[in-house]
């Protein structure tokens, strides 16, 4: 067991478990956000780099604080080390960097994604973006890339976290897209057209953090926050069957895994699943879903948190007239 | 003339066969190492001889293989990086392509004492035609029995690959470089674990610059104490280096460290004075990922010392005032040449270089290629500087890799120390923008 201390709160872990997951079990608000790592996919983590924070003491043994900013997500914990992330500035100001480098070409279409409401992306910016960009170049666009009758790929809301790289290729049983090119030409495509058709494939919508990968099957239906989550099960020979249904009235709108506070499915389901079974009959209801109310529509509020600090604060006054005015 | 280790025997006629390379006393310390020392003291030579890590970060060879584990039964690798991509380096290149029984030789020696009896040499992809006299000289090794199984009767086996890269910059950093040498996308590891533990095939390895490697044959031969005894401090042994840009005789030059900058510049024995008897601008002494450095910091200090061609004076005054030897790649700007457009030329590459794994790299070098892109064409914004100094800052320190740093570290510099030319650039876009301007003090001239 290793002890360490996160934030001023002391907590006592396995050996082995990363700084991320330690103060996951502290829970609340001094948790690092997490856009590329996910618990169920092995090898994940450690590039998009919000969750950086700094460790002001390496362990016990040696305090000698870390040189740099580590990834809290792959960094295994030392007996006696001290970690800051809420209240250290340096990292509030390199994650706030980070956000920004993550929206720069994003198409912050929110209005028109179907991730809106759910989207971890949206969460992160409100909590630690600015309102107002310093990027004026053009963003980046991809051309079109058609998966398949289920998934729609939006390239241009991707963030790179390889999360559906993962999944396919650690759940399913054939993994036929990747990562194709380098530096921010770099996409998620097939490389020659393919369909990404497999029992499990619709999973990668589930962990996608944005609205790159979203369920055709629910497409433009409705809006997250009007529809009501119900936890239900049905017999299902390929996946445990255990869902949680999106619908509004007596309709079912949207199948998707049960997914934890960090978004972080369960169990994966089956494309059976997942996109056919659209019916109040398929389906046994639990009862109503808890949804963590994290997300900034489902909480119904849009003005910033507490946690913003700005972003330089030393720099000249002639780049600071174009940040917000706080 | 200094002590040559590396590039005493370069022009011999012949010299890339074995039965040259022989004549002039090559294979020596595999005979040496294999018959008469234990690869401990082969190891114990190399550290104590204070050899660095020659493909940049300065890192002491001899510590980084005491660092190898040594489970049992796991094998051991030994990679040399022949990834040579850096804008301005070219040492290895030309090294390779003259002398390659020198880099096989100094693989023997070095993987027997790390104890791997496979090691590979990883080689850029554009250098087709060296690894193709890399694995001719091979060829001629195994056949007189330097490789293959019980190398010399000593019972001792090591087989050599010669594996080339697809031409990614980014295969350079040493774990993407394992990771393209597996066969997959050359994306780097998140460290720990560090390749020491956790390396080429899930097995510890060392990967070591073509150069720290070709240097341990003299070391086996002559003794790490007699290495120790060339250059500064702890700067020790030669250096090649590559010279490049405006200057009379460009090329690689084998230097013992400790040699003042000033006179590399400016003798004849190396880079011979800036061309055309121009005035020196700035230079950059350590590949295109290293801080470039003003005429008045380069030759003196800030603290007005002269500055020697070692790690420590030219890192003196750290990112202020000093910058680094890295790799060694020379490149020298007279009074013509503009700082906003080779700026902008590196930015350039390392957007394109970028592996587009983590975030803050991905974004943040395309963001600083488009401003400086746009300061260098006339449409750049007085608040652009502070800009590209905070997207700098941004990335550096938060990137998976070093290729965040090397992006961000010569636009910083740049601005810290050209300040005004790139306030010129934008203030007068119409001057800046015509063929060959370039800032002069306060005035503008334009030469045809």
């Amino acid at each position: 067991m290793a002890k360490i201390t996160f934030d001023g709160i002391e907590v006592e872990v396995e050996d082995g478990t990363t700084i991320l997951q330690a103060a996951r079990k502290i829970g609340g608000k001094v948790v690092p956000p997490a856009m590329c790592y996910y618990t169920p996919l092995k090898g994940s983590g450690g590039k998009c780099r919000v969750c950086l924070v700094k460790v002001t003491q390496g362990s016990a043994k040696d305090p000698r604080p870390m040189p740099k900013l580590v990834a809290s997500c792959i960094t295994p914990v030392q007996d006696g080390m001290v970690v800051e992330n809420t209240t250290n500035e340096e990292v509030l100001n390199a994650r706030k960097g980070i956000v920004e480098m993550l929206l720069i070409n994003h198409p912050l279409d929110c209005p028109i994604c179907d991730q809106a409401g759910e989207c971890n992306l949206q969460d992160l910016s409100y909590e630690h973006g600015v309102s107002a960009t310093r990027y004026e170049e053009e963003r980046r666009t991809f051309n079109k890339v058609d998966l398949g009758p289920y998934i729609q790929l939006h390239m241009t809301r991707c963030i790179l976290c390889y999360r559906c790289v993962y999944t396919a290729d650690q759940i399913t049983e054939k993994r036929v897209h990747g990562v194709l090119g380098r530096g921010d030409a770099a996409e998620i495509g097939t490389y020659i057209e393919n369909v990404i058709d497999n029992d499990f494939s619709g999973n990668v919508i589930d962990v996608c953090p944005v609205g790159a990968l979203t369920d055709k099957t629910w497409r433009f239906k409705n809006r997250v926050w009007f529809t009501k989550p119900m936890d239900a099960h049905r017999d299902c020979p390929t996946c445990s069957g255990k869902v949680t249904l999106w619908g509004r009235g007596d309709e079912v709108l949207r199948v998707t895994a049960r997914k934890d506070e960090y978004s972080e499915v369960e169990e994966f389901i089956c494309n059976t699943c997942r996109f056919d079974k659209k019916e109040m009959s398929d389906w046994t209801i639990e009862g109503p879903r808890h949804i963590e109310r994290a997300s900034v529509i489902s909480a119904n509020h849009y003005e910033l948190p507490v946690v913003n600090v700005p972003i330089v604060p030393n720099l000249p006054i002639s780049t600071k007239k174009n940040l917000p005015q706080e | 003339m200094g002590i040559k280790i590396l590039t005493e025997h370069i022009n011999v006629p012949g010299i890339e066969t074995l039965e040259v390379y022989r004549k002039h006393g090559g294979y020596r310390s595999v005979e040496k190492a294999l018959k008469t020392m234990t690869p401990d003291e082969v190891v114990e030579e190399v550290k104590t001889s204070g050899l660095r890590g020659r493909g940049g970060a300065g890192f002491p060879t001899g510590m980084k293989w005491s660092f190898l584990a040594k489970p049992e039964g796991v094998p051991r690798y030994l990679v040399c990086n022949a990834d040579e991509s850096e804008p301005g380096t070219f040492k290895d290149r030309v090294f390779m392509e003259k002398n390659p029984h020198a880099l096989i030789e100094g693989m023997i020696t070095s993987s027997y004492a790390l104890g791997a009896n496979t090691s590979y040499i990883y080689i850029r992809g554009e250098l087709m035609f060296v690894l193709r006299i890399l694995e001719k000289a091979i060829a001629e090794a195994y056949a007189a029995g330097l490789l293959g199984k019980n190398i010399l009767g000593s019972g001792y086996d090591l087989d050599l690959h010669v594996a080339p890269g697809g031409g990614a910059y980014i295969c350079g950093e040493e774990t993407a470089l394992l990771e393209s040498l597996e066969g997959k996308r050359g994306n780097p590891r998140n460290k720990p674990p560090f390749p020491a533990v956790k390396g080429l095939f899930a097995s510890p390895t060392v990967v070591n610059n073509v150069e720290s490697i070709a240097s341990v044959p003299w070391i086996v031969n002559n003794g790490g104490a007699e290495y120790a005894k060339i250059g500064i401090g702890r700067s020790t042994g030669t250096k090649l280096i590559s010279a490049s840009g405006n200057i009379n005789n460009p090329g690689v030059y084998e230097i013992e460290l400790g040699v003042p900058v000033e006179e590399f510049i400016y003798s004849d024995e190396y880079c011979g004075g800036i061309w055309k008897g121009k005035q020196l601008k700035a230079v950059v002494p350590g590949g295109s990922s290293v801080p470039i450095l003003p005429a008045n910091l380069i030759t003196k200090t800030a603290a007005g010392e002269d500055r020697l061609m070692t790690y420590e004076s030219l890192s003196d005054g750290g990112f202020v005032s000093g910058s680094m030897l890295g790799s060694g790649a020379f490149i020298v700007f007279d009074e013509d040449q503009c700082i906003v457009r080779n700026t902008w030329n590196y930015a350039r590459f390392y957007h394109h270089e970028s592996c587009g794994q983590c975030s803050p790299c991905r974004e943040g070098t395309g963001w600083m290629e488009k401003v400086l892109h746009r300061i260098e064409h006339g449409h750049g914004h007085q608040q652009d500087i502070d800009l590209l100094v905070s997207v700098a800052k941004q990335i550096e320190g938060n990137t998976i890799c070093p290729l965040g740093d090397a992006a961000a570290w010569p636009v910083a510099s740049a601005i810290r120390h050209f300040r005004e030319e790139f306030e010129w650039h934008i203030k007068h876009p119409k001057e800046a923008t015509l063929p060959g301007a370039v800032y002069r003090g306060q005035l503008a001239t334009i030469e045809a």
